[in-house]
C-alpha cells in the first residue's frame, strides 16, 4: 500500500435548512479543500462521494444528481454509504483509492440535506427499520438511542449528570466553529437535565439537531505530496466493521463492532496503547451518551471508564485526551455524512494547527475519528498521523 | 502551497428559516410521494408469525453453534449453514432494555408515553429477542431485567403479525398479575 497524505478540507455552514441545494453545498466544500490544497478540478482523479439515506431529501440516484458538485463529472466517481458510518467511511474508501495506487489525488464529498423532508427527517428513518417485526411498531429513531443508552448506563451504573456533561462540553468546544449550528458558551448540566423528555433516558440536549450540509477533503500520493504542501498530514490506519443486522440479540452496552474496526486501524498505525499514543479523539457523538460508548469501543479506555475521564476534564481540549474539539455532532450539527468534517477533516485542521480557536494546545501529532452507522451495527475508524 | 490559517475559513451557505418558507421569501417545490409496498416474509417469518396467530413464539436451532435463534431464520449468520429445527418457546422473557417514549414514529409529542424495549424470550439463548411494547404498568415500575410475559389479542382478532402480543406485562411471584 501507498502512503497516502491529507492536503486540504472544507466544509459548510451547518444549519437546519440551507438555502442551496445537495449540489451547490457539494460545490462550496469541494471548493473550499480545493483552494486549501491548491489544485484545480484537472488535477483530481477520482472522486468518492458520501451521503446517507435517500430518503431525507427524497431524491434517489443521489450519487447521480450530486456529480456536478463534486467536481466528478467526465471521472471515476462512487458513492458509498453504510448511514452514520459515512462520515468516516467515505474517507477511508477515498484512501484507498490513492493507497491502492488507483489514484494520485483523490476528492472525498460528503453532503447531506435532511431539511428537505417533511414533517421531519424522523419520517425518513421509518424508511430504514425491518418492515415484518419493527415497522408494526411504529417505531421512532430516537428509540433505539434511548434503548442502547439505558442498557448502556445500567451495565456500568452511569448517571444521567456524568453524560450530560458531554453535551455540555462538546457544545461548548463549538463556540468558535465558523460552521456551529448549537454552540453554546453557557450551556450547563442543569439545562441538558431539564431540557424537554424525549424518550427516556433520551432528553433534547442529549441530541444532536438534524442538519444540511457538506464538507470534503483531499488525498494525494507521498510522491505528489510535496508539490502541494510541506507539512502534510498521513492516513495511518483505517478500519471498519459490521455486526449482524439483528439488534435485538446482542448486548448493546458495548460496541463490540467498533473495537474491531478500532483495532484493525491501530494494528495497520502501529499504536498498541490507543489512549497514550493518540493525541485527539473525534469519536462520533449523535447523541452525548455516545461519545462515552464510542471512546469504550475506540479502546481508549476500559469499560466503562469514559464518563470518570470526562468527569475528571480528562476529555476537555486542555485535557490529557480532548475528545470532540471541534464541538462534535451535539455542537457544530448532523449532516449525516457531512460529519465527516468534524470526524476527519478536523483532525487534519488540528494536526496542522489550522484549526484556529478550536486549536488544542501542545502539538498534536496522532488523531482518531470514527463514525457509526446502520442500525447499531457499523463502526468506521480512522487514524490520522502527522 | 497550503496557507496556515483557521480552517475551516469560512461557513459558505445560506441559512433558511421555517418562516421564510411558510411567508414564502424563497422559492421551493413540493412532492409528495404516493408509493405502496408489500413484502413476501420468507420462509422463517411465515412460519413465526403464523405461531403468532396461534398464540405461540417460535425460534429455530443452529446445531453447529447451539444457539435457539429468535427472531427465528433458516440459515445461522454466525456458522454460515442452515439452521436446524424449530423450537417452541415461552411466551415469557425478561426486560433486556427500555424506553419510555414522549414521540411517536413522526416524532411529533404525545402526552402517553410509550412503553417499548428488547424483550429477550425465555427458552432462547441468553440475549435472544425482540422489540415489543410494554403495558399492565406504571412507567416507573418498568426496569431492566423484570420478568415479563406477552398479553396476547383475542385469538380472533389475531392476523399473523408480531402485534398480534399487545404487549409483554410484569410476571408476580405465584403467577399472572391481577
Ligand atoms: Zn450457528
Amino acid at each position: 500500500m501507498r502512503e497516502v497524505a491529507v492536503i486540504g478540507g472544507g466544509m459548510t455552514l451547518f444549519r437546519r435548512r440551507l438555502l442551496e441545494t445537495g449540489k451547490e453545498l457539494s460545490y462550496l466544500a469541494t471548493k473550499m479543500a480545493m483552494e486549501e490544497a491548491g489544485i484545480e478540478k484537472q488535477d483530481i482523479d477520482m472522486v468518492v462521494l458520501g451521503s446517507a439515506p435517500d430518503a431525507f431529501d427524497g431524491i434517489h440516484i443521489k450519487g447521480d444528481n450530486l456529480v456536478d458538485g463534486c467536481a466528478a463529472a467526465g471521472k471515476p466517481y462512487v458513492r458509498v454509504f453504510n448511514g452514520g458510518g459515512t462520515g468516516v467511511f467515505a474517507p477511508i474508501a477515498g484512501w484507498w483509492h490513492v493507497a491502492s495506487g488507483v489514484a494520485d489525488v483523490a476528492l472525498v464529498v460528503c453532503e447531506e440535506k435532511m431539511g428537505s423532508c417533511y414533517p421531519h427527517p424522523q419520517t425518513a428513518f421509518r424508511h430504514i427499520w425491518d418492515p415484518i417485526l419493527d415497522r408494526p411498531l411504529n417505531p421512532n429513531l430516537v428509540w433505539l438511542f434511548a434503548m442502547e443508552m439505558n442498557r448502556y448506563m445500567t451495565a456500568h451504573d452511569i448517571k444521567k449528570e456524568d453524560i450530560a456533561l458531554v453535551a455540555v462540553k462538546n457544545k461548548r468546544n463549538a463556540v468558535g466553529h465558523p460552521c456551529a449550528q448549537l454552540a453554546d458558551p453557557n450551556i450547563t448540566v442543569e439545562d441538558v437535565l431539564n431540557s424537554e423528555m424525549m424518550a427516556w433516558p433520551v432528553q433534547r440536549l442529549d441530541i444532536s439537531p438534524p442538519s444540511d450540509g457538506a464538507s470534503a477533503l483531499i488525498y494525494c500520493s507521498k510522491d505528489k505530496a510535496r508539490q502541494f504542501t510541506d507539512e502534510p498530514v498521513w492516513v495511518a490506519g483505517t478500519g471498519w466493521t459490521i455486526d449482524s443486522t439483528m439488534w435485538t440479540n446482542r448486548d448493546l452496552y458495548f460496541p463490540q463492532y467498533v473495537a474491531n474496526a478500532a483495532k484493525m486501524a491501530y494494528k495497520m498505525a502501529g499504536i498498541s496503547n490507543p489512549f497514550k499514543e493518540i493525541d485527539i479523539a473525534e469519536p462520533y457523538d449523535p447523541f452525548d451518551y455516545k461519545e462515552l460508548h464510542h471512546m469504550e469501543g475506540l479502546l481508549l479506555c476500559d469499560k466503562g471508564q469514559a464518563p470518570i475521564l470526562t468527569r475528571e476534564g480528562v476529555t476537555q481540549r486542555d485535557g490529557d485526551l480532548p475528545v470532540c474539539p471541534s464541538g462534535g455532532l451535539l455542537g457544530v450539527g448532523n449532516p449525516i455524512a457531512a460529519t465527516m468534517g468534524q470526524k476527519v477533516c478536523e483532525l487534519y485542521w488540528q494536526l496542522t494547527g489550522k484549526a484556529g480557536k478550536r486549536q488544542v494546545p501542545g502539538d498534536p501529532r496522532v488523531g482518531v475519528g470514527q463514525a457509526w452507522g446502520d442500525i447499531m451495527q457499523m463502526g468506521t475508524v480512522i487514524v490520522l498521523r502527522k | 502551497m497550503a496557507k496556515k490559517q483557521a480552517m475551516p475559513k469560512s461557513a459558505p451557505g445560506t441559512h433558511v428559516s421555517t418562516k421564510d418558507i411558510v411567508n414564502k421569501k424563497i422559492a421551493y417545490t413540493w412532492w409528495e410521494p404516493e408509493v405502496q409496498y408489500s413484502w413476501s416474509v420468507g420462509p422463517a417469518m411465515s412460519r413465526f408469525l403464523e405461531e403468532l396467530k396461534n398464540g405461540k413464539i417460535v425460534g429455530r436451532k443452529c446445531r453447529k453453534c447451539r444457539r435457539v435463534i429468535v427472531p427465528p431464520r433458516m440459515f445461522c449468520e454466525h456458522c454460515y449453514g442452515p439452521t436446524d429445527e424449530w423450537v417452541y418457546l415461552k411466551d415469557t422473557g425478561s426486560v433486556e432494555t427500555y424506553s419510555i417514549s414522549y414521540l411517536d414514529a413522526d416524532a411529533r409529542r404525545i402526552k402517553e408515553p410509550i412503553l417499548v424495549g428488547v424483550v429477550s424470550i425465555d427458552g432462547a439463548s441468553p440475549k435472544h429477542g425482540f422489540m415489543h411494547y410494554f403495558g399492565g404498568m406504571k412507567p416507573e415500575e418498568l426496569h431492566i431485567g423484570m420478568k415479563v410475559k406477552a398479553v396476547w389479542k383475542p385469538k380472533e382478532e389475531r392476523e399473523g403479525s408480531i402485534r398480534d402480543i399487545i404487549y409483554f406485562e410484569p410476571v408476580k411471584k405465584g403467577g399472572r398479575k391481577k
